[in-house]
């Protein structure tokens, strides 16, 4: 039993950097005696003014901002939880899973609303609605939809216009994808029309938002669902080309949330981290804090959040899970 | 005779510890009982909610193409959320395999067995309740069993349960502060009821040995009957030894006038000088004697008709003026002066014969005490209050003596030489007692004795 956990201390910190990252940056002094590492499936430039504003006045602190797809990220931190310090997921699901299980630690004290934060272990800090983006120019002469029906009709009247230029989450690969997808399934029988329907079109299947407005702005494709509009919004470059519309017959809305590793080295730390995070959100300037805040979506429209609560478990049971992905690829997947 | 009765224990604080402490056990037992209660009924709240869990995901299996399919609905585990946000736990398994969820959730479950049972036990650091229930799924080539486990932490209930135990814990303070208020006030009313009788002893008159008749509590009549009976057998031995003293004082006293006349004709006769002298002493100790005799008897009659005082309506000044002259001829054997000072006519309901004794005995003890050639002035008032100084102009009482000299057989230390017994002054108390006056010894500003009755 030594030789092994000995060896896997060797192994561990190789196969951390040996990790294939979507994006590794490290703010401050790396050679700082303290280090906090961060793993994320935020996209960084998002994550630069609030580390930035956290490292100010913390002179001995490095931070080390790892992101992955939430799916990566959920089996990684699984694997080596003493490795990371704070979790920062927007699927809510692999994220209350973590805590239930026990990988969160306790943290008391802050003064968050309940609605916005589970056993005080996991803190919810930003609210991000699903959007449907579309390219303006490429509904040049059609009505901008403003529902999933609205967005169903101009697809199937104007199949062969937008046959391969429909792009979606693959739920398979993508941890907020599947939450994105179960929670529309959950709320209405419209969305397995307009999957059926986008499935009809050939659909492009992606493994983040990122990636789909990169194909949106550069046209590869006209119309991508259930994306974070908050991405989009965030590209000041392409407000012009794109044009972001929050569905109005359900929201399906999500809430960043994040959580300290049971197995932390720098429990203190990464608790000032999460509190920071906290308190960016409410107070902070959208400079200060890139991302939409708990308030921002309540405010304007009055839309409830997906809720946490145990219940988010329910689509990851495996069982359940081959139900619904083996309904997803029979509507999406129809003649590949 | 008031002795120091030794003290074992006390019947108040005996009593009040017994009921203080009933009522803390039964409090602490209460609080116990209800917080079981609580938790029994809290736990089967729990319990019936993992309960109505496993069944809706039981019922979402089926059969699809030989392999379990189990789409359950989302409130399956919805309906498990808490206000402290309990962890949820399931598993759910096919002929004893795990086929989803949480594989080190107990013991992999019996094949057999239809039983819904419940069990609490330890799961990843966290004390969980644990539903476990089967069904049996109908397929076409062979019965598959499908069990389906939910478990959950147990933190809403135990903070429920505190809150209980706090409103518990409270209601049973609260309850012993109210038996402990009950307690003082039962201990109080009953030792009230033993107080009440010792005031009444206290209160009574050193005479009075007539028996209770106040009705007190059951419990008491046996204290009461024996007091009684102890101060009837107390009478009648006072009554004996009364009667003995006045026997013995009568048979004494008539055959020492003989006596006493036989010594006076033999010192009549007699001429040596050393025969005279001891004749002389020996007519003083009959004197003496006799005196003490008549005292006694006067003391006896005091006491009795004191007891049964039958009052008429006397003319006090009347009265005194009659004594004073009976007396003058011993007061001029001894060359005193006696004066009668009166302001008018003074009445008073009283027996004459007592009060007669009493101012007899004053006047008496005043000529005792009296130097040759002085004064003894007897002084009337009827206003404002009726009063009787008998005054003489002699040594006057020893002021560390005044408080004691009207007790029984005591007599002033300058008494020596002077025939007595001590019972004058108690005499005369005892009748302005019964009279319900006070009697007051004094000196007046020359030093002489004065006895002040006051009626």
């Amino acid at each position: 039993m030594r030789y092994i956990a000995v060896l896997s201390l060797a192994v561990i910190p190789l196969a951390a950097i040996a990790q294939d990252w979507e994006g590794r940056r490290v703010f401050g002094d790396a050679d700082a005696p303290q280090s906090l590492r961060v793993l994320s499936s935020t996209d960084t430039s998002f994550f630069v003014p609030i580390i930035d504003s956290f490292l100010e006045g913390r002179a001995d602190v490095s931070v080390e901002y790892l992101s992955t797809g939430t799916a990566d990220l959920d089996e990684i931190f699984r694997e080596n939880p003493d490795q990371y310090d704070v979790v920062i997921s927007s699927a809510m699901d692999l994220q209350l899973k973590l805590t239930n299980d026990g990988y969160a630690q306790r943290l008391d004290g802050f003064a968050h609303p309940d609605w916005a934060q589970w056993r005080s272990s996991l803190f919810a800090f930003t609210t991000e609605p699903a959007a449907i983006v579309i390219n303006t120019a490429a509904f040049d002469g059609l009505d901008i939809p403003a529902t999933r029906q609205d967005l169903i009709e101009v697809l199937r009247e104007n199949a062969p216009r937008f046959d391969g230029r429909v792009g979606t989450y693959d739920v398979r690969q993508s941890g907020l994808g599947y939450l994105f997808a179960t929670q529309d399934a959950r709320a209405s029988e419209s969305y397995w029309r307009l999957m059926e329907v986008i499935g009809s079109l050939n659909a492009q299947l992606y493994c983040c938002s990122g990636a789909m407005i990169d194909d949106l702005a550069a046209g590869r494709i006209s119309v991508a669902y259930n994306v974070l509009g908050s991405y989009a919004l965030a590209r000041q470059d392409i407000t012009e080309v794109l044009t972001v519309i929050l569905p109005s017959d359900f929201p399906t809305t999500m809430m960043r949330s994040a959580l300290v590793s049971n197995a932390s080295s720098e429990p203190a730390l990464a608790e000032a981290f999460v509190s920071h995070l906290i308190r960016l959100q409410s107070q902070g300037s959208p400079e200060d804090f890139p991302l939409p805040s708990l308030d921002a979506i309540q405010d304007t429209t009055g839309r409830a959040a997906i809720s946490l609560e145990p219940a988010l478990m329910t689509y990851l049971d495996t069982l359940k899970r081959q139900v619904f992905i083996r309904e997803w690829e029979n509507a999406i997947i129809q003649n590949q | 005779m008031t002795g120091e009765v030794p003290a074992y224990g006390s019947l108040r604080d005996r009593l009040a510890s017994i009921l203080i402490g009933g009522s803390a056990v039964l409090a602490v037992l209460l609080f116990f009982v209800v917080r079981g209660y609580a938790a029994q009924v809290a736990q089967e709240g729990q319990d019936s909610i993992l309960s109505a869990s496993v069944s809706s995901i039981l019922d979402a299996a089926v059969l699809r193409d030989g392999a379990i399919e189990l789409d359950f609905p989302y409130a399956s585990l919805s309906m498990l959320s808490t206000a402290s946000d309990d962890r949820v736990f399931y598993a759910i398994y096919e002929d004893g395999t795990l086929l989803s969820g949480y594989g080190d959730l107990g013991d992999t479950p019996a094949v057999a067995g239809d039983a819904r049972t419940f069990a609490s036990l330890d799961y990843d650091a966290a004390t969980v309740r644990v539903a476990t229930a089967s069904r049996t799924l109908i397929g076409a080539d062979r019965p598959r069993r499908v069990t389906v486990r939910v478990a959950q932490t147990q933190d809403a209930l135990a903070e429920t349960l505190n809150q209980i135990s706090r409103n518990v814990a409270m209601f049973g303070l609260g309850f012993f502060a109210l038996a402990t208020v009950l307690a003082y006030w039962a201990t109080s009313t009953t030792i009230g009821q033993l107080s009440r009788l010792t005031t009444s002893v206290t209160r009574r008159g050193p005479q009075d040995l007539s028996p209770f008749l106040k009705p007190v509590p059951r419990e008491m009549v046996p204290l009461v009957g024996s007091l009684n009976t102890l101060m009837v057998r107390l009478e009648h031995s006072l009554k004996q030894s009364e009667d003995f003293i006045v026997e013995a004082a009568h048979r004494v006293r008539t055959p020492l006038a003989t006596v006493r006349s036989y010594a006076e004709a033999t010192f009549q006769r007699v001429q040596e000088p050393e025969n005279r002298t001891a004749l002389r002493a020996m007519m003083r100790a009959i004197d003496e004697s006799s005196r003490a005799a008549g005292q006694l008897l006067d003391h006896a009659m005091v006491t009795f008709r004191a007891e049964n005082l039958e009052r008429e309506e006397i003319t006090l000044d009347a009265m005194l003026r009659d004594l004073v002259e009976r007396m003058t001829p011993i007061a001029e054997m001894r060359d005193v002066t006696l004066r009668l000072d009166s302001d008018g006519p003074a009445v008073l309901r009283g027996d004459a014969v007592l009060l007669q004794n009493a101012f007899r005995n004053l006047i008496d003890n005043a000529l005792k005490y009296a130097p040759v050639d002085t004064a003894i002035t007897v002084r009337i008032r009827a206003t404002p209050q009726l009063s009787v100084d008998v005054i003489d102009e002699g040594r006057g009482f020893s002021p560390d003596e005044i408080d004691i000299l009207a007790t029984r057989f005591v007599r002033g230390h300058d008494a020596e030489g002077h025939i007595g017994s001590g019972l004058g002054l108690t005499i005369a108390k005892d009748v302005a007692t019964a009279h319900d006056g006070t009697m007051v010894l004094s000196n007046t500003q020359k030093g002489g004795a004065c006895v002040t009755l006051r009626f």
